[in-house]
């Protein structure tokens, strides 16, 4: 153990540097995309009839916009780097804050989500590896598929209905509940959170869990085939001993890197259950300055969602890789 | 096989009612019958999944839907996955420094959650129309497919058919056509029907936000869209596209599944 988590440290500098060029070609992406656009930001400005084509140009100077492709190429970058990502054209004040505030919304919800997502997928996908063909395998694969074949705004809405509306269960918009929560306990704060959470992060977590129990279902059954197993059964472990202690070890390892993976899922799905939900993170920041061409906003939400990414790749490869002891000997 | 059976039956079913919508659908798309006596109609025997608040036909704008969404998702995935070959064949086969610069390219793109990358180009173009709200989904939707290709092109690279062309002399573009391609087809064939289902997902989203197919045009997203705020008092309108959608990524699902069987030998 101790050898292991020793090479541990390299591995994620290796892994952090390989992240940051992941980080340095998305903002090179967006620069090239900005600027694969016809005209420049101010090109509907100098459309309006009280708008003087000197005044543009000043405007044009002051924003840096007259110099050459590869000095604003520079700043643009040297800007990211110090965490500057423009100023937001409706809000009037820097994107990072109003991304800030949206942040720690999205990442609750993703995470819960996550949480939901795993926590029954791969309960689903064992519960099915583990008797492979019977009648309980093909009534939950035909849910599996349903669900991950479901839009996950649609699914929102369904449950909206039903638990929100018609039985008036949960709350169908918001973080908290503007009325009482500045008044509340601390455990009627927590509850008033936890109760606005519950839809969205449903919603979310179920379409993400259908596919992740299809995953680890054939992770199972792959886990099933091996020569572990047979021993382990050969062994005459009882068969609850061995798909615990045996199989299970071995097709959870699979699950971890798709956590990672699932992570941008998650993050696409934000943008539509937040704005379903009123839920005011960065999927619907990014959603709404489309509608008013904002861009600056929806470019520094792309460029803080594609971190988000690095960040939760990086982390399930750290994760594998303190579990699983084959991948420390190798690399 | 029955999978793959199935999976092509209900695409081929769904491919039919699209083409025939408009002999099917009883209503054109946009047509407002009766603005005051049919607005948010139940289902009725002229009107099977009810009307919406325009007095619009639900079943026909879904039917007319369908063109749309499938269209979309079928063109989309052509492009992605025409420009996904293309690049995988050209860093699978060449590797070295094409190779790296090509994977990092796709390493961004994959990293940023795709309904984000959408979203960017669609704050920076105006006037967004069907053919570029494809062309917008195609382009954004071809690094997963240059992975996989990728990845078969260089386990293809190292074979004797591969080696033998190279030394009769065959030139790189017609070896990469003619005898690389054909061995990585199956496995983009299975990334293909998973795509279109994809796809038709995200259009539904960004429909759905006002961003997609533009009204009044009848997408099954934005259908969706005019029904949400309707739920309580009319739920028809927006029930019947969502499980439209449901059905079209579930055929294209199974029928890749069955795909994706067929080729493995382990699970026959």
């Amino acid at each position: 153990m101790a050898r292991g988590h020793r090479n541990v440290l390299p591995f994620v500098a290796g892994r952090l540097a390989q992240g940051l060029i992941v980080m340095f070609t998305v903002a090179t992406l967006v620069f090239v995309l900005l600027h694969a656009a016809p005209g420049d930001p101010l090109t509907s400005l100098s459309e309006q009839p009280r708008i003087t084509p000197e005044v543009v140009s000043r405007m044009r100077q002051n924003f840096g916009l007259d110099q050459p492709i590869p000095i604003q190429y520079l700043r643009y970058l040297g800007n990211l780097a110090r965490g500057d990502l423009g100023i937001s054209y409706t809000q009037h004040r820097p994107v990072v804050q109003a991304i800030r505030e949206a942040i720690p919304n999205t990442l609750l919800l993703a995470t819960v989500a996550l949480l939901i997502d795993f926590g029954l997928g791969t309960l689903v996908g064992i519960a099915q590896g583990t008797r492979p063909g019977s009648a309980t395998d093909r009534t939950l694969s035909g849910v599996t598929i349903t669900l991950y074949s479901m839009p996950v705004f649609w699914l929102g809405l369904l449950l909206m209905f039903v638990f929100g509306e018609r039985l008036g269960w949960f709350p169908i918009a918001g973080v908290t509940n503007p009325v009482t929560y500045p008044y509340a306990s601390l455990a009627g704060k927590l509850f008033d959170r936890m109760h606005h959470l519950i839809l969205p992060a449903l919603a979310l977590g179920l379409v993400s869990a259908g596919y992740t129990a299809r995953h680890q279902r054939s992770a199972m059954l792959e886990a099933i085939r091996q020569d572990c197993v047979r021993t382990a059964r050969a062994k005459g472990l009882r068969e609850r001993a061995v798909v615990m202690r045996h199989a299970l070890r071995n097709a959870l390892l699979p699950t971890i890197t798709l956590a990672g993976l699932a992570f941008p899922v998650l993050l696409s799905g934000a943008v539509l259950i937040e704005t379903v939900f009123a839920w005011p993170g960065l999927g619907k920041l990014a959603a709404d300055a489309v509608g008013r061409r904002d861009y600056p906003v929806v470019t520094g939400a792309a460029i803080l969602a594609a971190a988000m990414v690095v960040v939760g790749n990086l982390l399930a490869d750290v994760a594998t890789r303190l579990i699983d002891p084959r991948t420390r000997t190798a690399a | 096989m029955t999978r793959i059976r199935l999976g092509s039956l209900a695409v081929a079913a769904l491919l039919l009612l699209a083409i025939l919508a408009p002999v099917i659908a009883p209503y054109a798309p946009t047509a407002q019958p009766d603005l005051i006596g049919l607005r948010n109609a139940a289902p009725s025997w002229a009107h099977p999944f009810g009307t919406d608040m325009f007095s619009r036909d639900v079943l026909s704008r879904v039917l007319y839907g369908a063109r749309v969404s499938l269209l979309i998702g079928v063109l989309a995935v052509a492009i992605s996955v025409t420009v996904g070959t293309a690049v995988g064949l050209a860093a699978g086969y060449a590797g070295g420094a094409v190779d790296a610069g090509l994977m990092r390219v796709v390493d961004a793109g994959l990293a940023i959650p795709k309904i984000f990358v959408v979203l960017v180009v669609l704050a920076l173009w105006e006037g967004i129309t069907v053919p570029v709200l494809v062309g917008i989904l195609g382009f954004t939707g071809w690094f997963g497919v240059s992975r996989i290709v990728r990845a078969e092109t260089q386990s293809a690279r190292g074979r004797e058919y591969v080696a033998a062309a190279r030394a009769i002399g065959i030139p790189t573009h017609r070896i990469l056509v003619r005898h690389v391609l054909p061995n990585v087809a199956a496995p983009i064939l299975v990334v293909a029907s998973l795509g279109i289902g994809q796809v038709i997902l995200l259009e539904a989203g960004l429909s759905y936000l006002g961003v997609g197919v533009p009204q009044p045009m009848p997408s099954w997203g934005n259908i969706i869209a005019d029904g949400q705020h309707l739920f309580a008092s009319a739920p028809w309108i927006s029930t019947a596209p969502g499980l439209a959608i449901v059905a079209t990524v579930m055929a294209f699902s199974v029928l890749a599944d069955g795909m994706r069987a067929a080729l493995d030998p382990r699970d026959r």
